[in-house]
Order: C-alpha cells, then sequence, then structure tokens
C-alpha cells in the first residue's frame, strides 16, 4: 500500500461525500488510521470494471421504464382487456413482463453494486473495537442519585394516599384489553361437541339436495357426500355435518364398534342395509376426506394421508389423524328415506383441548 | 401328466373351433355392419352376443374364466354390465398388461369399437350391469356447468384434482387424468366405478347431474392454464418452489463470494507479512 496523501478525486466535491479539508478535531483519529490510496493499482482493469458497472446500471434503467411500461401498457382488467381475450392469459403476460423487468433490474443494480465495491473500491482493512455495555460507575452513581432525588421530589413515597389511589385508578385501563379480547367472537359452548344432525332429519345429496332412499345407493361400491336437509345455506353447520355414505357388499361390512363415551359400543345397527354414514371431515385437523377406494376400502385424507379403513369402523390404519372418524346411526323415514337416528356420539372434526 | 394335459386342452380345444367358426362370421358381419352399430339397438343381437363370446375367449377368459366367472387373478364379469366392459376396453385398460391392482390408460385399444361392443353385449347377456350410454345420454348441450361445477367439487376433486388433473391414492395407487377421457367414458366411469373408483349410481347422481359434471370436466379443458408446469393448473407452483429451494442456494453462494477475499489481496498480503 502506497502511503502518498489523499488527494481530492476531482475537480468539484460530489454532494454527500465528506468534504475534503481536513477538520482540525479528527486529525488525532484520522492519522491513526491506514493510509489508503483512491487511486486503484491497475488502471486498466478499474476502467474496465467501471464501464461495465456502468452498464448494468444503465440496464437497471431500462428494466425499470419497462416495468412502468409493461404496467401501464398490458391492460388486465376484464373490461379493458380486448374483446375475445382471455382475463387469466391476459394477468399471465403481464405477471410475466412486470416480474421479467423487475428481476433484471433489481438484479442489474445489485450486481452492479456489488462490482463497484469488488472491484473499484480500495481494499483495506477496519478495525472496530468492542467496548463493554455497561455505563461507566459514574454514570451508574449519577443515574442513581437522580432517581432517588426524583422520587424524593415527586412525594410519592412520602404521600401513600396518592400513591395507592393512582394504582387504583389505573387498575380497570389494564384490566380493559382482557374483556376487549373476550369480546373478539362468542364462545363455542357445546358447538365443537354438537352437530346439527338430530333423530329423523334426512340426507340430502350435497348439489342436487335430494333424498336418497336405501335403493338409490344400491350397487356395492357406491359412495355419496350428503349434508343434513334444510342447512345446504347454513355454513357453519355444513362445516361439520358433511357426510359420507358407503354401500358394502353383504359380509364386507364387519362388525364396526364406535367409542360411546369410553364405553366400545357395537354400530351395526346404525347402519341399513350395508349403507355406513361417516363423518367427511378429517379427525386430524379437519381436512374433507372422501378418496375411497371401493377395492380397499380404504378413506383417504388428501391433505396428509390419514387413512381409515372404513370396513372397520373407519379406525385409522395410516398417518396422523389419532381416531376412527365419527359414526352417523341412520334410520330410515316412514316414507322410507335415509336419515340420522341421532347426532353423532362423539365430537367431529379434529381434536380439541377439553375433548377428553 | 398325459391325463393332465388332455384334461387341459380338451375343452380348450372345442372352444377353439367354434370361435374359428365364429371369427369367419364375425369377418362377414363386419364387413356387411360397417362397424357402425350403435350400441343401443345393438346390444341385443345375438350374432353379435356370439361374436363377443368368441373374442372373449380369445382375450379375456384366460384370466376371467371361460364362463366369466373370474378366477383368483381376475373377477367375475357377471353382473359387470356393458358399461364397464366398453369404459375398460375403450380406455385400454383392458386386456390388462400385467396383474395390478390398477391398469393405465392406453393410447391405443387392442380392439375396434365394433369388436368391444360385441364383447360388451356377451358380457351383458349374461344379466344385469348398466349398458352403454347412448350419445344423447352424455350430450352435453343443455347442462349447467356450475351445478356440475359443484357436483364435481363435491364428489370427484377429491381424488382426480379440481381440475381433472389426477392425484395420488393409497399405496402406489393413483386416480386418473380425466383429460383425454372421452363423454361416454366418464359416464361409463361413473356408472361402473371401475378400479378403486367407488360407484354413482343414476340414485346418487342423476343422470342429468353427471351430464352436468362431464360439461364441467370438457369446460375445463378448453380454460386458458395459468402457466407453468401447470401442476393441474394450480399455475408455477413446482417452479416457484424450485425457485425458492435453488434461488435461497444460490443466495448463500453469492453471500459467501461477496465476504471471500480476493485472490490478489491474499497474495499481498502473505507478502507484506514475510
Amino acid at each position: 500500500m502506497s502511503e502518498t496523501p489523499e488527494e481530492p478525486l476531482g475537480p468539484r466535491r460530489v454532494i454527500g461525500t465528506p468534504s475534503t479539508a481536513p477538520k482540525a478535531v479528527d486529525t488525532q483519529a484520522e492519522s491513526s488510521r491506514p493510509a489508503f490510496s483512491a487511486e486503484p493499482e491497475d488502471l486498466k482493469h478499474a476502467k474496465n470494471a467501471e464501464r461495465l458497472v456502468a452498464a448494468l446500471f444503465v440496464l437497471a434503467f431500462l428494466a425499470g421504464c419497462g416495468f412502468i411500461a409493461a404496467f401501464i401498457g398490458i391492460e388486465v382488467g376484464q373490461n379493458t382487456i380486448p374483446k375475445g381475450a382471455n382475463a387469466v392469459v391476459a394477468a399471465t403476460r403481464s405477471n410475466f413482463a412486470l416480474g421479467t423487468c423487475l428481476s433484471i433490474a433489481l438484479l442489474a443494480l445489485g450486481a452492479g453494486s456489488i462490482i463497484w465495491v469488488r472491484q473499484l473500491t480500495p481494499n483495506i482493512e477496519i478495525a472496530e473495537e468492542r467496548h463493554d455495555l455497561n455505563s461507566a460507575p459514574e454514570d451508574r452513581a449519577a443515574f442513581k442519585r437522580d432517581f432517588a432525588e426524583g422520587a424524593a421530589i415527586s412525594q410519592i413515597t412520602r404521600r401513600p394516599l396518592v400513591r395507592r389511589t393512582m394504582l387504583l385508578a389505573t387498575a380497570p385501563l389494564a384490566l380493559a384489553p382482557l374483556v376487549l379480547l373476550r369480546d373478539l367472537g362468542p364462545l363455542p359452548q357445546t358447538d365443537l361437541r354438537h352437530t346439527v344432525w338430530r333423530k329423523g332429519l334426512r340426507a340430502v345429496t350435497l348439489g342436487g339436495l335430494r333424498p336418497l332412499r336405501p335403493s338409490d345407493i344400491s350397487t356395492p361400491g357406491s359412495l355419496i357426500t350428503v349434508i343434513p336437509e334444510g342447512y345446504q345455506s347454513d355454513d357453519d353447520a355444513l362445516a361439520k355435518a358433511g357426510v359420507i355414505l358407503i354401500k358394502f357388499a353383504p359380509g364386507e361390512l364387519h362388525i364396526p364398534t364406535n367409542h360411546d363415551g369410553g364405553a366400545v359400543v357395537s354400530t351395526m345397527n346404525w347402519t341399513i342395509d350395508n349403507i355406513v354414514a361417516y363423518s367427511k371431515i378429517c379427525t386430524h385437523v379437519g381436512c374433507p376426506v372422501a378418496l375411497y377406494e371401493q377395492t380397499t376400502h380404504h378413506i383417504l385424507c388428501p391433505c396428509h394421508q390419514s387413512t381409515f379403513d372404513a370396513a372397520n369402523g373407519a379406525n385409522v390404519i395410516f398417518g396422523p389423524a389419532a381416531r376412527a372418524l365419527p359414526q352417523l346411526p341412520l334410520m330410515l323415514t316412514s316414507a322410507g328415506f335415509i336419515a340420522a337416528a341421532s347426532d353423532f356420539t362423539q365430537p367431529v372434526g379434529p381434536s380439541f383441548w377439553e375433548r377428553g | 401328466m398325459s391325463s393332465i394335459i388332455s384334461r387341459r386342452r380338451h375343452p380348450a380345444a372345442g372352444y377353439a373351433a367354434v370361435a374359428g367358426g365364429l371369427v369367419v362370421a364375425g369377418v362377414l358381419y363386419g364387413t356387411f355392419s360397417g362397424g357402425g352399430a350403435s350400441a343401443a339397438s345393438s346390444t341385443q343381437d345375438s350374432t353379435q352376443v356370439a361374436q363377443g363370446h368368441s373374442l372373449f375367449l380369445q382375450s379375456c377368459a384366460s384370466c376371467h374364466g371361460v364362463d366369466a366367472q373370474g378366477t383368483a387373478q381376475a373377477p367375475s364379469l357377471i353382473g359387470a354390465g356393458a358399461a364397464a366392459v366398453d369404459f375398460q376396453m375403450s380406455t385400454g385398460r383392458m386386456p390388462a398388461k400385467d396383474l395390478a391392482a390398477e391398469n393405465d390408460r392406453k393410447p391405443q385399444t387392442e380392439f375396434t369399437q365394433a369388436q368391444i361392443y360385441d364383447i360388451a353385449a356377451w358380457v351383458a347377456s349374461l344379466g344385469g350391469g348398466p349398458s352403454i350410454p347412448s350419445s344423447s345420454d352424455v350430450s352435453t348441450a343443455k347442462a349447467n356447468t356450475a351445478l356440475g361445477s359443484e357436483l364435481f367439487s363435491t364428489n370427484c376433486a377429491q381424488c382426480h384434482g379440481f381440475a381433472g388433473a389426477g392425484g395420488a391414492l393409497t399405496y402406489g395407487k393413483t386416480a386418473p387424468s380425466l383429460n383425454a377421457s372421452t363423454p361416454t367414458q366418464i359416464y361409463e366411469a361413473m356408472l361402473t366405478g371401475p378400479e378403486a373408483m367407488p360407484v354413482f349410481g343414476d340414485g346418487t347422481i342423476t343422470p342429468s347431474e353427471k351430464r352436468d359434471i362431464i360439461a364441467y370436466i370438457t369446460a375445463t379443458r378448453t380454460e386458458a392454464n395459468p402457466g407453468g408446469f401447470s401442476l393441474g393448473r394450480t399455475g408455477t407452483v413446482t417452479e416457484g418452489l424450485l425457485g425458492w429451494l435453488g434461488g435461497l442456494g444460490f443466495l448463500v453462494l453469492i453471500a459467501m463470494w461477496l465476504t471471500a477475499k480476493r485472490k490478489d489481496h491474499v497474495k499481498a498480503e502473505s507478502e507484506h507479512h514475510s
């Protein structure tokens, strides 16, 4: 490293750069720093690097202009795109142009800056000393003194009546967020344990809203998603009440059991004519489960691959779900339609804290 | 040994003789009928049934049994119906290339459509099962595509994906893409529940609703794709993930390069110290 003193780079001082005139105060500190030359060692190399940096910055400028032009120029609105054009295609084109321009602009700006720093600025090593984080002993003593003085002046220690009523005044304000947060929504009450299914409520197809007779699901291997009749517009109810009906061939269905308040009960009388109803809500995190394979009787959840055996009470045979899909007891109405014999005997959907 | 051979050969030889004669009859029939026989009118045809039987003995009986009663390798076809035969054979799934839980769609079938109708007619004559839907059964002219979309997302999308691109099932099985399926094949699949697919009979999804679903599937194909490697029309998710993972790795390399010392400086320093 050469020992030549620092010289001004150009004829005029550039705005934002430090003054070249030495400051009297800083002389001592500056003198401890290693002197460096602003003049590069390899002039030709530096000139090439300068041109490269400039070219990258110009590219970034052009790409930035291109971004603005693409934003203004490419129409995406349903009403502004040309007649017959597709809104999805227009949005795809616009996204591609905007993304490409912005990527090039930021990349060229970044690359130019890096080359600038690495190729043009002088390579100097700067040691930055670390100091203790705690204050000097005299500063700490002064703070203690000031604090004690302030406390004495405010008379907070001398006048307990004022102090205590002030604390009393702030207590309700501190508790206010609790009631505000509590009011964000109603508590679920018993909604987590119950659905809208009840005795005699008919099951209707989702979409067609038709009630079903057992003869409508006569082919073994049939599957259909049903909802409680009359609740097709009640999203809160539908979120938990979705049910799949599965028809088995005679003998395929093993004696299904279900957990009713801890006791394992046979659910053979919950089925009608080998038609079984299970909750469509996965017991893991509540995705709809309806990937039913009629060859293996597996019900697969598409979210995390929990697999339930429909022929064995929808017990879990694979995946993160911990509990079998709850089974809905079925009955026939007097007109011969499939209906619920009661609500589910256990909570549907994911487990929750107080479920037990 | 010779007794086994004679026992095995005895019925097959008889059938082969019958089959040979029937093939000749079939060729004659094919030239006269022009191969354009409509399914609905021809399933009752006794010539077609006989011809289908001979084709069955040649190509299907080795797995499904000579009376279609099923074997350890393949299920019984009694009661399977004409629609199931037409679906399995027109998609090229049958004859199966090996004994697996599921078979892939083949671009070409080994049989002409007329031959498939013949075999379907014979299987239907064994009794029961849904028949092949007519062209008016699968016509989407007056279909409600919006209702079809709702029905598709309720009953089909969990396996086939919301745009019918297919998806994974358990133990390596897959739900196929619906992009190459004809309206008739979609209708037949719902009716018969091929392989692991559940049955969606006319009691649960009415013929009108089936046409709505077909209308949705076919309409989706002509919709603009949001681009990228698609992944079932989800857009540029695959390359986005690659961009994230690859891009982050690249940025780590860039950071290492930024903080690395320039070679000439390392050299100059070592000279300075020595």
